[in-house]
Parts: structure tokens; sequence; C-alpha cells
């Protein structure tokens, strides 16, 4: 049941119409951070409010929603942002990925590969891939407009003269199209490929830092790497406990005290509609 | 079977359960109002006026009141509440040499036109916990405003001894720090927007940290002054000026050494602190921030935090930083995972 103290998705549609024109910037160079008027929301900054934002300005009533924090649709800050949208614009709501025509996201892309017309909202704590290099922006601001990323390699390549591998497991660096170095938010790398010519619409939303950028459908989108150093994702020495899968990622639950662990599929979704293949089978 | 996380909203109903009776305290005692926190905690509603970017008394005391006094999150309440207004226009610059004071004080003048006004302040006070919390003595002998006095420093500047502060050519629309983004180098108007809804405990630091050699100015506390200001709207179908009501604000003018420059002879230069309310602390600190903030501008050099305009303006609004810090309490659980995996792969 849809608040009628509210307008439809919290924000007024002077706002909405600003978003909207941030977003249709963002789409017309991707890899871009546009700066946007970010409002202050009812959930706290860091806790998706970028993501929101951008929700708020693009869903329409007839759209079907999809809420996840680490993958799974039932932590609590995806259910209380599920609520919100429930609340503010009464829209349909999913678990099922493939239902979903926006899927709002923290820190996961879903393992279910998206489809056209679908649209991936991430919630974006750090839109600045280089702001641990370079904290002054007027500075990254200079270098993305060079494309100069030199101080980039030399942070993946001193990881690997240091370490043997790049230091970096998550919120690891794109370029997009050759031009923008972009951060992916902070999902782990085994999703950076999924970013890759995907058919869906991918909306960032950084509240806090007050940017926004996208990538429209089928965009080339490349993990740094070097030549004689590929790119590679996080792999496990086991399947998922609960539905067998190998192609997905998983998490680490500590079941005793004694040391014991199982590792389970972080995309709920994914893990039970596979549970429930192999029970109808 | 491993169930990790599941009910997340039943989980968030009874939290919700929780915070409202703990908030309620012991239902013995009787339930307090919001107009008993206006009245009786007015500087706490004067805080969330200003970090909130409201000036709505009646709104900040039921923010207090729902936040159970925790003004960080009373002043988010505000804030969000506010997201959902429309800007219906600007108001007339408001003057504050016309205001009506309560409390005048200057540190550079013994005396002068209109006088120093203690006004009420806990400056002269005792600070020792008072028990008997009985009725306050006999009224004051002067609880009306008085009548405007001219502003200190504009006395200064009759002499040319202080910088002038001009609006700048053609009085352009200044930025609006709540409509867009600020963006580096920010100009002094963003930046005075940013200081004045910027969190209290981190400009006192900063301030102070200029206090203390890092970045030091000679400030001298040219004026405070606290009052009743008038609102002036100018409708579009109307070309003079409607007052729509009045507003209480405190304001600093911090005087501070300068030593000249290639174009300037040496002079005294400004800090300016504003904000809703009684809010001296803030507004103070805020003066001393600002004129730190000036180095750039004024060809001093850029060695201390509070002069360097990234840092302070990126970190001084209480919300963002607030929020970020308290997001480390969301789950992690896939960032940590993969960080695991790379600390033991590469032991």
């Amino acid at each position: 049941m849809r608040d009628e103290n509210y307008n439809f998705a919290y924000l007024d549609e002077r706002t909405k119409r600003m978003i909207r024109r941030a977003l249709l910037k963002a789409v017309a160079i991707p890899g871009f951070q546009v700066p946007f008027g970010s409002r202050e929301m009812p959930l706290p900054y860091g806790w998706g409010t970028g993501g929101v934002q951008v929700t708020a300005s693009v869903i329409g009533p007839r759209d079907v929603l999809k809420v996840i924090d680490q993958g799974a649709d039932d932590t609590v800050n995806a259910v209380n942002i599920r609520a919100f949208f429930e609340r503010t614009t009464g829209v349909a709501t999913t678990e099922r990925t493939v239902e979903a025509t926006i899927i709002q996201t923290r820190h996961r892309i879903p393992e279910t590969p998206l489809a056209e017309g679908q649209i991936l909202v991430y919630q974006v704590p750090v839109p600045e891939p280089l702001q641990r290099l370079e904290p002054r922006e007027a500075e990254t601001r200079r270098m993305h407009a060079l494309a100069d990323y030199g101080l980039m390699h030399v942070k993946l390549y001193e990881d690997i003269a240091r370490y043997g591998q790049v230091s970096t497991t998550y919120d690891y660096p794109v370029m997009v199209e050759g031009r923008y170095l972009m951060a992916p938010s902070p999902i782990p790398k085994f999703d950076n490929p999924k970013m890759h010519m995907s058919p869906a619409l991918q909306l960032f939303g950084a509240g806090r830092e007050k940017r926004i950028y996208a990538l429209p459908p089928y965009t080339r989108v490349e993990s740094l790497a070097f030549e004689d150093h590929p790119f590679e994702v996080q792999r496990w020495s086991q399947p998922c406990a609960l539905c067998g899968a190998r192609d997905s990622y998983l998490d680490e639950m500590l079941v005793d005290d004694r040391g014991g662990r199982m590792f389970v599929c972080s995309d709920t979704d994914y893990c039970s509609q596979r549970r429930g293949r192999e029970e109808a089978a | 079977m491993y169930v990790a996380a599941k009910g997340g909203e039943r989980a968030i109903r009874n939290a919700q359960a929780l915070i409202a009776e703990a908030r309620r305290g012991d239902p013995a005692l009787p339930e307090l109002e919001p107009a008993q926190i206006q009245e009786q905690l007015r500087l706490a509603v004067d805080r969330v006026m200003n970090e909130g970017s409201v000036y709505d008394p009646e709104l900040a005391a039921l923010a207090l009141k729902q936040a159970s006094g925790d003004v960080l999150e009373a002043i988010f309440l505000l804030r969000a509440y506010r997201a959902t207004l429309p800007r219906l226009g600007y108001s007339a610059p408001i003057d504050t040499a016309c205001m009506r004071l309560w409390r005048r004080i200057s540190a550079t003048f013994k005396d002068l036109p209109g006088g120093q006004v203690l006004g009420p302040t806990y400056d002269y006070t005792q600070r020792l916990l008072d028990f008997s919390s009985g009725p306050p003595a006999a009224a004051a002998e002067a609880d009306a405003a008085s009548e405007a006095a001219p502003r200190v420093l504009d006395l200064l500047g009759r002499e040319g001894l202080i910088e002038p502060q001009e609006p700048p050519s053609g009085d352009p629309e200044p930025f609006d720090l709540t409509r867009e983004p600020i963006s580096f180098p920010a100009s002094r108007a963003a930046r005075l927007q940013n200081l004045a809804r910027g969190d209290e405990g981190f400009l006192l630091a900063m301030g102070y940290s200029t206090q203390r050699g890092y970045a030091h100015s000679h400030p001298f506390a040219g004026e405070i002054r606290y009052g009743l200001v008038e609102v002036e709207i100018v409708p579009e179908e109307l070309d003079f000026p409607v007052a729509i009501g009045e507003i209480a604000l405190t304001e600093c003018q911090m005087v501070n050494q300068f030593h000249g420059s290639k174009t300037e002879p040496p002079q005294f230069t400004r800090g300016y602190g504003l904000a809703f309310g009684h809010c001296e602390r803030k507004a103070m600190a805020m003066a001393l921030v600002d004129r730190a903030l000036r180095a750039e501008e004024l060809g001093e050099p850029l060695t201390a935090p509070a002069q360097m305009q990234e840092f302070v303006l990126s970190h001084s609004d209480a919300l963002e930083a607030s929020g970020f810090v308290q997001h480390l309490k969301l789950p992690h659980y896939v960032d940590f995972q993969a960080e695991l995996e790379l600390v033991r792969k590469m032991r």
C-alpha cells in the first residue's frame, strides 16, 4: 500500500527530473561521473542513498523491484530499502532476478544473466576510483579529463612487485570503452566480467559523494590488467553446500567454534532456483 | 540447515518496537511534549535547525523527541523531511545591521554605539550543578529585544582599516548548496553555506586548531550579535519587498590580522559566521574556519588542514560523516570473503 503523504517514490518531481538529466548525461558518456544535487534521503549516507535516488527517479508504477545486499534479498538493509519503495511507490517486488525490471544492489551482480530491458542500480560508496591514491577531487577530475591513469597502473604494478598479484579483491577498477577509469562499486572482482557487454542498463548512484555514472547496454568494460598478469577472478575449491553450484560466488559461514565452515552461494535467488529445479527433477 | 540473517523483516519490526519503547522510558513518568523541548531545550533546538538547514523550531523539537535527544539523529530527521519540500523562492538578503538585539558584545572595543549587551548567556555563570531546580530568580530587567545598533566592523570600515566586503559585480545569484553539489575550488558563498550546516564539533576542532599554530590568523571577536531579523521576499508580481516574518540569528564577525600583499596594504581581514537561533560557539568556530579557508585568496601559504578546502568542506557534514562511518555496521560478507581468500593465498 502506497503512503499518500509522500510523492510517488518520495522525491518531488522536479528533483526526479534533475536526477534523470544527470542519468541521461551519464548514459551518454559511459563511465564519466556526473555531479548531481543529491538530496538527503530518509536512510543514512553510506547505506544506499545514491542507489535509492536513482531508483526513485526511474521507477514507475508498473515496475517490479528487486533489492539485494551482499547478493541476498533478506539482509536487513535490503529489506529496509524494499520496504521504503513498497511504502512510497506501492510497486510489486520480487526476489526473482528474471522477474525484476529494476534491481537495486549493494556489493553484488546477480549470478543469473541479466536481459535487455532490465535496469541494475548500484549503491556506490566511493565513486572516484582514484580517491585512495589522490584524495583531492580537483586533481582526480584533471586526471580523468586527460585520461591520465598512470597512478593506478603504478599501484597495480607495485602490488604485483610486492605480493606477486594485485591485492584489490573488490571495487576492482575497470576501463569503460577504453576511455574512463571507473569504480564498479565494492562488488567482488568475481562480478567484474558480468558488466562487460551486459544487455541490461547499469546505473550507479553515490549519494554522499553526489555523483551518478552509467553503463548503457552493450558497453565494453575491461578490468585493468597487464599482458603478463591477466585479470583473474576468485575460485573456490568446493561447490555451494546447498545447491552444488561451482560457478557462483560463495560466502563462507562459520558453523561451529572448532573451525568448521561451509560455503554457500551469496546470491540467494540463484541458490534457491537451483535447489527448486533439483527438487522438481 | 544454516540460515544466514533470515527473517530480516521481523528483526527490523522488533528493533523498531524496542527503540520506541526505549525512547518512551518509564511510562509512569509523563511523556515529553515537543512544546516543552522547544521552550526548555532551545539551544538543542537551535543546533538541530542549523545543521538540519530548516528554520522551524517546532519540527526541530519534534525531531529531538523522536531521536531520544540524539542531536545528530534529529538533524537527520529534519534534513530528510526538508528534502521533500519544494523550493518556492529565495528571500531578499537579510540585513543584520537592523537586527533587534538580545545580545551584542565586542571584544575589540570597550564601548561603542549601542553598548555591550550581555543578554541571555552562560558565559559568566559558575558551572555548579544546581540541585534546587526551583523557579528562576525574579525576571530579568530587560527581556524584550532592544533596538538595532550599527555593526562594529562597519565602524572600522569607515576608516578603511578593514577590507571592504561588497557583493561581486553584478550581484550574481549565489550558488545553492542544497540544490547543486559543491565543486572545488569552491566560492566563498559555497564555503559559507557548507560551514553553516557543518557539524559544530568538527568546526570547533578545526577553528581550535587555527589557534594552536595550524594556520594562525590572530583573530579578535570584533562582534557577536544575537537577535531577531526580518525576512523579506520580493514576489514576482510585486516589485517591492514584503516581510514574511522574523527569525533569530547569531552572527560573528572576526577581525584578523593581514600583513598585506602586492596589491593590498596591511589591514584587517574578516572571518564570518552566521547561525540560526542562539549558537555562538558554532558562529565563532565558523568565522575562524572561514578566515582560514581564505588563505589562498589572500596569498597566504597553505600549510594546515583548516586552510584546505577539500579537507574541511568534504568532511564537515555530520550526516555524511555519521552515515559513512556507521555504514561499517552493514554486512560486508562478500568483500570480506574476497579479502579472506586473498590473505589465505598470500600466506
